[in-house]
């Protein structure tokens, strides 16, 4: 059997030197459940995410692959089951989930920027109210963060004269603004043309390059393949397969992944 | 496609078209008149009755205007001057022109209700144009007591001592927050509370016996026509604003007492006539108010307009509240920021840019609401235009006056809609 190979979706070598995998516990997840009424959308979750691991969630839409990582910075309540994010638990207690939250970045699938602040301000107001960076340095932080994305050029515009991609670019560099030890990518790419998905990609590969802890829910299976070193499969709320991707893509174990991959990646 | 490639499907554009001039007959006035003025037979049927119409009016009050008086002492002499011909007789604008402004406020004390508008628009200043320093703010912030002092006078002493309770207020949260935010609070409100109610007046006496410096005091029944239009409006407006937000965002709280709370003020508040509320206020507020604490009626008066105007404004900024996407929520949560914080940076000048024109529609409203007083005795301008009828002098003048006070409060509600508009622009960053 010939194995499968993905196109990443970028142009360049991935350079994989600092993506390095450590001991060290990111984020610990135990018997989570959650339900939104009488609906059991999250079901028994175990997981332990390590720091500098780049996992890939996927699965068929209403899985809850998105309310699993809106529930690691507490978008979202669950009833059930302990999240421990960088050893902090979370809990009802408004000052933990602060602190989770000023450490956990989040990129959204429609990037949700603030429409009423220059693409500067989006990115300084966080540093500036929740960090207390002085605003001098909180602005050399934003412009490091927007060259980064390759977007400088761009810092005195509204959020509305920007394309999608490069929209979904500022979000990356508003979050990383916040110096996050994790990042949560919800569908980054699949409000975009195919045309920006790769922008958005090349920055997030090259986010991963950095050895950033990330946790991406995303169907670009190439950017899995090319960068994640975990793939976990959810459906019906539930943890159905996890594992190395070349395995995950080669060799599904369950017949939901079967199904899944045979579908996403039209074979 | 051309001709040329009439057989192919296939098609290449060799060169780019570059952009021209529209046809001369697609710009100019002659296009604007022939879009919008005679585009077929309807429209231009519309415009000549419209014109017609126009015409019309202008030809039955403009001799009535143009040949107005304004020097005559009474109505009867007016009637002498214009010996039969139509005409306005403006002259009781002339002769009664400070009665109108100022009540029956002293003459002699005149300069302080205008100096007290005049420092209204340097305090108004920086908060409507964001361009000026933001130091003028202070003097935003201690107008109030100020305008206070310059119109009703008495010992400079007592809005001091007021002022000072706030003082005290912003000093305890200040003290409080590195311990907790939430005691903070409270401490922010008691520390005010037990100024004004066991040290202020001590305060007040003490040192008005060392320094006695103040103005003569003018009582409240002595004011009158706009000055008392003015007071009410603007005391209205920027009390209701705050309020109204604060009672929107408890609306749309989690917690259930508050919420309730503030959804049956709104409800009940919003379910009265606003001349009930105004009649309450002259009538039976006292007898639910600790004995010998008669307050003035003026004051009595902008606590219920200014109550009926939060519970609409309320609502119409839940309205823009309701328009944000819900991920605006999330993005702020995302980042960290907490509840105050998110509101004060990314919820609320969000939806308070929404809510612009509904803002704007609610203080027009009240400012025009406030000749309403003139059924629980204060002397509005449309109070005084009745004492001025009941002269003998001007028995029987109606339009005049009435031209004169529509107009006074046309130019202070269009402006609010023209700064409305002009505030809409300069917040339009959705490029849409």
């Amino acid at each position: 059997m010939t194995e499968i190979q993905l196109d990443p979706g970028i142009d360049r070598e991935i350079d994989t030197s600092a993506m390095k995998v450590t001991d060290e516990v990111a984020i610990q997840i135990t018997a989570m459940n959650k339900w939104y009424g009488s609906f059991h959308v999250l079901r028994d979750i175990n997981m332990t995410v390590n720091r500098g691991e780049r996992i890939v969630i996927c699965g068929p839409s209403g899985s809850g692959k998105s309310t699993l990582i809106r529930c690691i910075n507490r978008l979202e309540e669950h009833q059930a089951g302990q999240i421990i994010v960088d050893g902090t638990e979370l809990t009802g207690d408004l000052k933990n989930i602060d602190k989770v939250r000023s450490e956990v970045g989040m990129v959204f699938q429609h990037f949700n920027l603030f429409p009423h602040l220059t693409i500067l301000e989006n990115c300084t107001l966080a540093p500036i109210w929740v960090r207390k960076v002085p605003k001098r340095e909180a602005e050399e932080t934003a412009m490091h963060f927007l060259e980064k994305v390759k977007i400088p050029e761009q810092a005195l515009k509204y959020p509305g004269q920007l394309s999608g991609g490069q929209q979904q670019r500022v979000a990356i560099a508003r979050s990383l603004c916040m110096k996050p030890r994790i990042m949560l990518f919800d569908e980054p790419t699949s409000a975009l043309d195919p045309e920006m998905i790769k922008e958005v990609l090349d920055t997030m590969i090259a986010l991963a390059e950095e050895g950033m802890t990330m946790l991406c829910v995303t169907h670009e299976m190439g950017f899995a393949q090319a960068v994640a070193n975990r793939v976990i499969f959810m459906d019906q709320g539930q943890i159905v397969e996890q594992n190395k991707p070349r395995e995950f893509f080669n060799n599904p174990q369950s017949d939901r992944t079967k199904l899944f991959l045979s579908q996403i990646l039209g074979h | 496609m051309s001709d040329t490639h009439a057989q192919t499907v296939a098609f290449v554009r060799n060169e780019m078209i570059a952009p021209s001039d529209p046809p001369a007959r697609e710009a100019g006035a002659v296009k604007w008149l022939r879009e919008n003025l005679f585009s077929g037979v309807l429209n231009t049927f519309l415009t000549v009755v419209s014109l017609l119409i126009v015409w019309y009016a202008l030809a039955a009050i403009g001799p009535w205007l143009l040949n107005s008086v304004w020097t005559a002492g009474s109505l009867a002499e007016c009637r002498a001057i214009l010996d039969g011909t139509s005409g306005a007789c403006f002259s009781v604008i002339t002769d009664r022109w400070h009665q109108l402004l100022f009540g029956f406020y002293p003459p002699q004390h005149y300069w302080r209700p205008v100096l007290a508008l005049a420092l209204l628009f340097a305090a108004l200043a920086p908060v409507l144009f964001t361009a000026l320093p933001r130091k003028l703010l202070l003097f935003t912030a201690i107008y109030p007591f100020v305008a206070y002092h310059l119109l009703w006078g008495g010992s400079v002493w007592f809005p001091v001592s007021v002022a000072l309770g706030f003082v005290a207020g912003i000093l305890a949260y200040l003290i409080v927050a590195r311990v907790s935010t939430l005691i903070a609070v409270f401490a922010a409100i008691l520390a005010p509370v037990f100024w004004w109610t066991f040290a202020a007046g001590a305060f007040d006496q003490t040192m008005s016996g060392i320094l006695p410096l103040g103005l003569e005091f003018v009582r409240s029944d002595r004011f009158g026509g706009f000055l008392i239009s003015l007071i009410i409006g603007i005391s209205g407006i920027s009390l209701s604003l705050p309020i109204g937000i604060l009672l929107a965002l408890g609306r749309q709280s989690d917690m259930v007492f508050l919420k309730s709370v503030c959804v049956v003020v709104i409800e009940f508040i919003r379910g009265v006539p606003l001349i009930t509320l105004l009649f309450t206020a002259s009538l039976l507020l006292n007898y639910f108010l600790p004995p010998g604490s008669a307050f003035d009626l003026i004051l009595r008066v902008i606590i219920m307009v200014t109550l009926f105007a939060s519970a609409y404004m309320a609502e119409v900024i839940r309205g823009g509240l309701a328009a944000l996407p819900k991920g605006q929520y999330e993005a702020a949560d995302a980042l960290g920021l907490n509840y105050w914080k998110a509101q004060r940076l990314i919820i609320m000048p969000q939806a308070l840019k929404i809510s612009i024109p509904g803002i704007v529609n609610t203080f027009i409203g009240l400012f025009k609401d406030t000749t309403l007083v003139v059924f629980i005795g204060l002397l509005d301008p449309i109070g005084l235009s009745n004492a001025i009828r009941a002269d003998t002098n001007w028995n029987g003048i109606y339009w005049e006056l009435f031209i004169f006070i529509a107009a006074l409060f046309f130019i202070f509600c269009f402006g609010m809609s023209r700064y409305s508009m002009y505030l809409e622009r300069k917040l339009k960053t959705d490029h849409r």
